[in-house]
């Protein structure tokens, strides 16, 4: 029987973690991730998990031990967000490079400068080619219910890749929302026995990770890291699969929301994801047929499914919480990438909307919506890329 | 207690760093290495390596110098790196799924320890991990190019601190890494060089004895970076610690030990004058330079006399 609760995302998570009881887990304190690595302190002080917990001077030390721990042999967790990601960038690359399946919560929160520690995509798209995979969650039930995936899919032996959760800081991390939560049995019989591959404290077999690789082979190497992600997408939805039998809810590479017979659709990840939903039902109610697809899956990047789900719109706003200075938003450039190869095509454009933690209100959904109406009538773009909810 | 060093046993056991590396020849890192394998032998080992001279000369894709597992994931993270491998271990053996008695030792450059590894190294050792620690100090980033490390001694002509017509060399003091990790009040630090090979392996011996985190210092000379001939490493060593530039002590539980005392303390000149990168140092206008260094030594040597009767 699932309890149902009414808790933070943080919370949320932290009870994904002692669920799952990782072996080893290394982190640094960093806001909004602190209150989840507080509570999971609390479940390591208290022996409701068996995981050693190591508490580093940085982050870039905590993606280190988290290397060395998973290459030792065993299950490893970490959460971060922000500057803190940024801190392990270097770290996150040697981690996907050695195919160590470690997963970590990314609370999403803005980098510096200016400083500010709230809600923002630009740190999990600035790690976007670490090589790790990464699944996005508009809410403290997605948040819980993708860290327990997390665990299946980066230990998957197609996979072996380093796992990201993404949840928005503050306004999923720290909001109350009612979530179901599993019996721990139910977690600990999904994400199974962990099972070594090649682990470093085999001394009968000695191993050596992260050698010097020459340009004779670094090239094959790469393309050999590629090739493990192609098989991440298959991977993802038999996880779903099997998840949707103990949970009911049902997972795919995005959630395409009421885009079926759509004309008009918004491109929009995590928490402003719901925001945007209640406005695709009042402006259904109205008679436009709008849509909207939320990527769960950002990396690998499912592009032939997007194009499949988006080929039918007439007009399409990608929403970016995250802006890449001086080209287009990260999600906007994978939306145009997916949909390029296509004969016929919707109109993108891209609206930069929330960032540091601005509130994404309806009316901004509402006023880009318009735009598309507006757009699939004429044809015409009046701007590619704007700032939307800004004082100018 | 740490077993007793054999020269008879030890001539019997098999090298865990084995020839066909591809360090320069002569290279004091790779006799460091063998030493310190040879003497920690006994027991079933993992190593970790910083990125630097002694890394990208051991272990090149299908190739390994090193008899055991072994790993390297960046410049300034050996020690955490290997905190998370013995991390690992602790919760492997608490479930019961290893039983055997592993030693874990990180190996480092004065790059990647002095610099831009010293949080890594500091929070390891404060966090109390079991492991040991060995820099191999050559004295500046020889892997790339010669360039000056806080390791790099007072006067020295390195890439990045070139003797040129107003400035003679590097200008400041080498950081005293031994004693800012003594400072840790971990349970064994130590100083130890290649030519006092007994010395060095009777501290590896010590420390591998002790539980927790334990750091050696290993003068390592290069003779790339240092200007000197290929097959000088020992001399110069032996050169290092009979000046006192390089004095072999430890520090146990906090208690200072000096573990050879030169019969002679031979001036520093003596040192200097066997490396090309000193050459600068002996014109009359950077005399002064030499003088300096002197009272350095002399100093340094003085206190950790001092510190030495303090518990005798």
């Amino acid at each position: 029987m699932a309890r149902v609760g009414a808790v933070t995302g943080n919370e949320a998570v932290a009870e994904a973690l002692r669920q799952i009881n990782p072996d080893v887990c290394a982190a640094y304190p960093i806001t909004p991730q602190t209150e989840l690595m507080q509570r999971f302190a609390a479940f390591v002080a208290n022996g409701k998990v068996d995981t050693e917990l190591i508490l580093v001077e940085s982050e870039h030390s905590a993606m280190s031990a988290c290397i060395g721990a998973a290459a030792a042999g065993g299950r490893v967790a970490t959460a971060t967000c922000g500057p803190g990601l940024a801190l392990m960038w270097e770290m996150l690359y040697v981690a996907a490079g050695m195919r160590l399946p470690i997963f970590m919560a990314v609370v999403n929160r803005a980098l510096s400068a200016p400083l500010n520690i709230h809600g923002d995509h630009s740190d999990a798209m600035g790690a976007r080619d670490a090589g790790w995979v990464q699944l996005w969650s508009e809410n403290a039930q997605e948040a819980y219910d993708n860290m327990i995936q997390a665990v299946r899919i980066a230990e998957h032996m197609d996979v072996r890749l380093p796992v990201m959760v993404c949840y928005d800081g503050f306004i999923i991390s720290h909001s109350i929302q009612r979530a179901e939560l599993f019996e721990d049995n139910v977690v600990k019989g999904f994400v199974g026995e962990y099972k070594p591959l090649n682990p470093l404290l085999d001394l009968d077999h000695p191993k050596s990770y992260g050698p010097l690789i020459l340009p004779d082979e670094y090239h094959e190497y790469k393309r050999a890291q590629h090739e493990a992600m192609t098989k991440v997408k298959d991977v993802v939805l038999g996880v779903a699969e099997d998840f949707a039998r103990i949970s009911g809810r049902r997972y795919g590479l995005f959630e395409a929301y009421r885009l079926d017979d759509a004309e008009v659709g918004l491109v929009i990840l995590n928490s402003a994801a719901g925001t945007a939903k209640d406005v695709v039902d009042a402006f259904r109610e109205r008679g436009v047929k709008a849509g909207l697809l939320k990527p769960r899956l950002f990396r690998p990047f499912p592009y032939e499914e997007v194009a499949a789900a988006l080929k039918g719109l007439k007009a399409v706003a990608v929403l970016d919480r995250a802006d890449s200075f001086g080209g287009y938003g990260p999600v906007f450039m994978e939306i145009a990438s997916a949909l390029y190869p296509l004969a016929e095509r919707p109109v993108v454009i891209n609206k930069i909307y929330g960032l540091g933690g601005r509130d994404f209100l309806p009316d901004h959904a509402a006023a880009v919506l318009n735009e598309l109406v507006e757009i699939a009538r004429t044809g015409r773009v009046r701007v590619a890329k704007e700032y939307i909810g800004v004082r100018e | 207690m740490a077993t007793e060093l054999k020269l008879k046993e030890l001539a019997k056991k098999e090298p865990l760093f084995t020839s066909g590396h591809r360090l320069c020849a002569g290279c004091g890192a790779a006799i460091v290495a063998k030493m310190v394998l040879l003497a920690a032998a006994d027991y079933p080992l993992v190593l970790a390596n910083a990125t630097g001279c002694l890394e990208v000369a051991s272990c090149i894709q299908d190739y390994t110098a090193w008899r055991v597992p072994w790993i390297h994931s960046a410049f300034e993270n050996a020690a955490v790196t290997l905190a998370g491998v013995e991390t690992m271990y602790r919760a492997l053996k608490k479930k019961g799924k290893i039983d055997r008695e592993i030693k874990f030792i990180a190996f480092g450059g004065d790059g990647g320890t002095y610099d831009i590894g010293l949080q890594s190294l500091s929070g390891a050792m404060e966090r109390g991990h079991d492991l040991l620690y060995v820099c191999y100090d050559n004295g500046a980033y020889m892997n790339t190019g010669i360039q000056r490390s806080s390791a790099t001694p007072l006067g020295a002509e390195t890439t990045t601190s070139p003797a040129g017509s107003a400035i003679p060399g590097k200008l400041q003091r080498r950081k005293n890494l031994t004693r800012i990790i003594a400072a840790h009040n971990v349970p064994y630090v130590a100083q130890a060089a290649p030519s006092h090979w007994a010395d060095l392996m009777k501290k590896v011996r010590k420390a591998l004895a002790i539980k927790g985190p334990k750091f050696i210092n290993i003068l390592s000379p290069c003779n790339r970076g240092w200007r000197t001939r290929t097959d000088d490493a020992i001399m110069l060593s032996r050169l290092a610690v009979e000046t006192c530039y390089w004095p072999l002590y430890e520090v146990e539980n906090g208690v200072t030990k000096i573990t050879f005392k030169p019969k002679e303390k031979k001036p520093v000149e003596e040192f200097l004058k066997t490396q090309g990168r000193f050459k600068h140092l002996f014109k009359p206008e950077n005399e002064w330079i030499i003088r300096q260094f002197q009272e350095e030594i002399d100093r340094e040597w003085e206190r950790l006399q001092k510190e030495e009767t303090l518990y005798s």
